[in-house]
């Protein structure tokens, strides 16, 4: 970590003097390229709403916490998310409501649930954090846990990508091929789950997807195969979340919007380029 | 006529509830290598979820055999080709043809690159539907009937025991869906494969299977194909039937195949 940051402060920039900013970029470093990966696979499940009403649970999930008189939230809302995720994922398989009627139902009613308990005695604005994120307070100890869980992701990635590739084709096809597909789906929503509950605090509620969707979104936009798909999306993750970071420091904003901001870039630039 | 007859695909008392509710009972069939059966049946038979049973997406009762020569019962589970009717795919998606096989054949991730000898199987098994110019070119930007093409060419690395083919040509054109019924009988023979097609096209499913079967819920009718056609059970599930002229009106073009496996007339019924 010393290496890192007296590595950081051999550059001539302002923002590389500073302890916290060395962590934030680890941080962004880490989480965006996991986000992207995800992403892609997000994309190809078409299960963009339902990542979405993942972030959102969050709001609940704090709340429970909130609750419980827990310091650190982040156990009910990672439980939450993973528990909402494995309910919708039984909704998907039994019921015959259109998964995005649903999902616009649960996400209705977990956004509800969770700004009623936390306003209670007028108390909301000091859950603000968790809309937008705060990526430059993250410790050396929570760094750690999130370089484990990108470590698992990646792993997930090297051991199972094309499982969870067939079983986003077709699940019969999948099937056939000796894939459970319904226990991959299952872990993918949970993992999915877990990725974007433990990220809320750092890039906050109500960007979390785009930073999910975007890279994906636009690696897909020029990829000719699902190599340069899932690579590029990983390179427009790292290249925005690095732009966002140092950009916020220098217009004083709030870090996970702007690195989104920096993404929504990035997606036009290859719309255009798809275009012509 | 074409088959082995030494071995085939078994189902015993073959029964499927989905949600509680049963939709498949009391299924006994008997498939033998070399013989292409159609599947016909109203919409809500049970047709599809008999297919998703098989290759073990849905849960079933009952049992599913694949026996060998002198009825000696396989210790490898069956090998079945799949082949769906649609993927799920926008058209911005990056997968191409080698993207599917790779992802089929190889657990080496996609994004890390692709094993020489898995393009050369593709390329292999492309070369059998006449795809073999498919096989870099992206999945969204191909028609329908190229697709078809690749899934049946997908479903037959490695070549199975048992091919299921869920409505294969419903998106295809007159000529499109010829072709591929034609590719179908190709590989039935080539292979002595058992295939099971689940068909909305009645009739032209009927000129190339050697037994078709009525299911509605179970098992109707069983037989060869005019025979089925011909039974009054065919007014009761679909509201319409067939008469005789009209099946024999089909009868050259069913004839012609046997001899001419390409590019023949085909006559169609008034």
């Amino acid at each position: 970590m010393s290496l890192w940051h007296s590595l950081l402060m051999s550059l001539p920039f302002e923002w590389a003097q500073y302890d916290f900013m060395g962590l934030a970029l680890l941080a962004v470093l880490l989480v965006s390229p996991v986000l992207a990966l995800l992403g892609c696979l997000v994309i190809n499940n078409q299960m963009a709403f339902f990542s979405e009403a993942m972030g959102h649970s969050a709001l609940t999930g704090l709340a429970l916490g909130a609750l419980l008189g827990l310091a650190d939230p982040t156990v009910t809302i990672v439980g939450f998310a993973v528990l909402l995720a494995l309910a919708m994922f039984l909704m998907r398989r039994i019921s015959a409501v259109p998964t995005d009627t649903s999902i616009a139902l649960v996400m209705a009613f977990v956004v509800a649930l969770g700004v009623v308990l936390l306003s209670r005695g007028g108390g909301f604005a000091k859950y603000s954090r968790y809309l937008i994120g705060d990526i430059l307070t993250i410790t050396p100890g929570e760094l750690g846990w999130l370089a484990g869980l990108s470590g698992v992701v990646v792993c997930a990635w090297v051991f199972f990508f094309n499982a969870f590739f067939m079983v986003s084709l077709n699940r019969s096809l999948a099937a056939s091929r000796g894939l459970p597909a319904a226990v991959l789906e299952a872990v993918f929503s949970v993992l999915v789950a877990v990725v974007v509950a433990v990220s809320i605090p750092w890039v906050g509620l109500l960007v979390i997807n785009s930073m999910l969707i975007l890279p994906a979104a636009t690696a897909r936009n020029l990829a000719r195969n699902t190599r340069w798909y899932v690579l590029g999306a990983v390179l427009v993750s790292l290249f925005s979340g690095f732009l966002g970071l140092v950009s916020s420091y220098y217009w004083n904003t709030a870090t996970g919007a702007t690195i989104v901001l920096w993404a929504c870039g990035f997606f036009t630039v290859s719309l255009v380029v798809r275009k012509r | 006529m074409r088959s082995c007859g030494d071995c085939c695909i078994r189902l015993v008392d073959f029964g499927v509830r989905l949600q509680g509710q049963p939709v498949l009972e009391q299924i006994n069939l008997h498939m033998h290598c070399g013989e292409l059966t159609s599947l016909i049946g109203p919409n809500g038979a049970g047709k599809t979820s008999l297919l998703r049973s098989m290759v073990g997406e849905i849960a079933h009762s009952g049992t599913l055999r694949f026996i060998h020569q002198g009825n000696v019962e396989t210790k490898t589970p069956l090998r079945i080709g799949y082949v769906p009717q649609k993927l799920e795919l926008d058209r911005t998606s990056p997968t191409t043809v080698l993207d599917l096989f790779a992802g089929a054949l190889s657990r080496w991730p996609l994004w890390a690159g692709t094993r020489k000898a898995v393009r050369a199987e593709a390329l292999a098994k492309l070369e059998l539907v006449g795809g073999e110019s498919l096989l870099d070119r992206r999945i969204s930007e191909i028609s329908a009937g190229q697709l078809q093409r690749v899934l049946l060419a997908l479903a037959l690395a490695p070549v199975p025991d048992l091919l299921l083919l869920d409505e294969p040509v419903a998106a295809l054109d007159q000529g499109g869906m010829e072709r591929f019924y034609q590719t179908v009988s190709r590989m039935r023979t080539e292979y002595d494969l058992s295939i099971l097609l689940v068909s909305h096209d009645l009739t032209s499913a009927a000129q190339f299977a050697d037994r078709m079967i009525l299911l509605n819920r179970t098992i109707l009718c069983d037989g060869p194909p005019r025979e089925v056609l011909l039974s009054p059970l065919i007014r009761q599930a679909f509201g319409f039937g067939f008469t005789e002229q009209e099946i024999a009106e089909r009868r050259p073009a069913f004839k012609e195949l046997e001899h001419e496996q390409c590019d023949f007339p085909m006559r169609r019924a008034p």
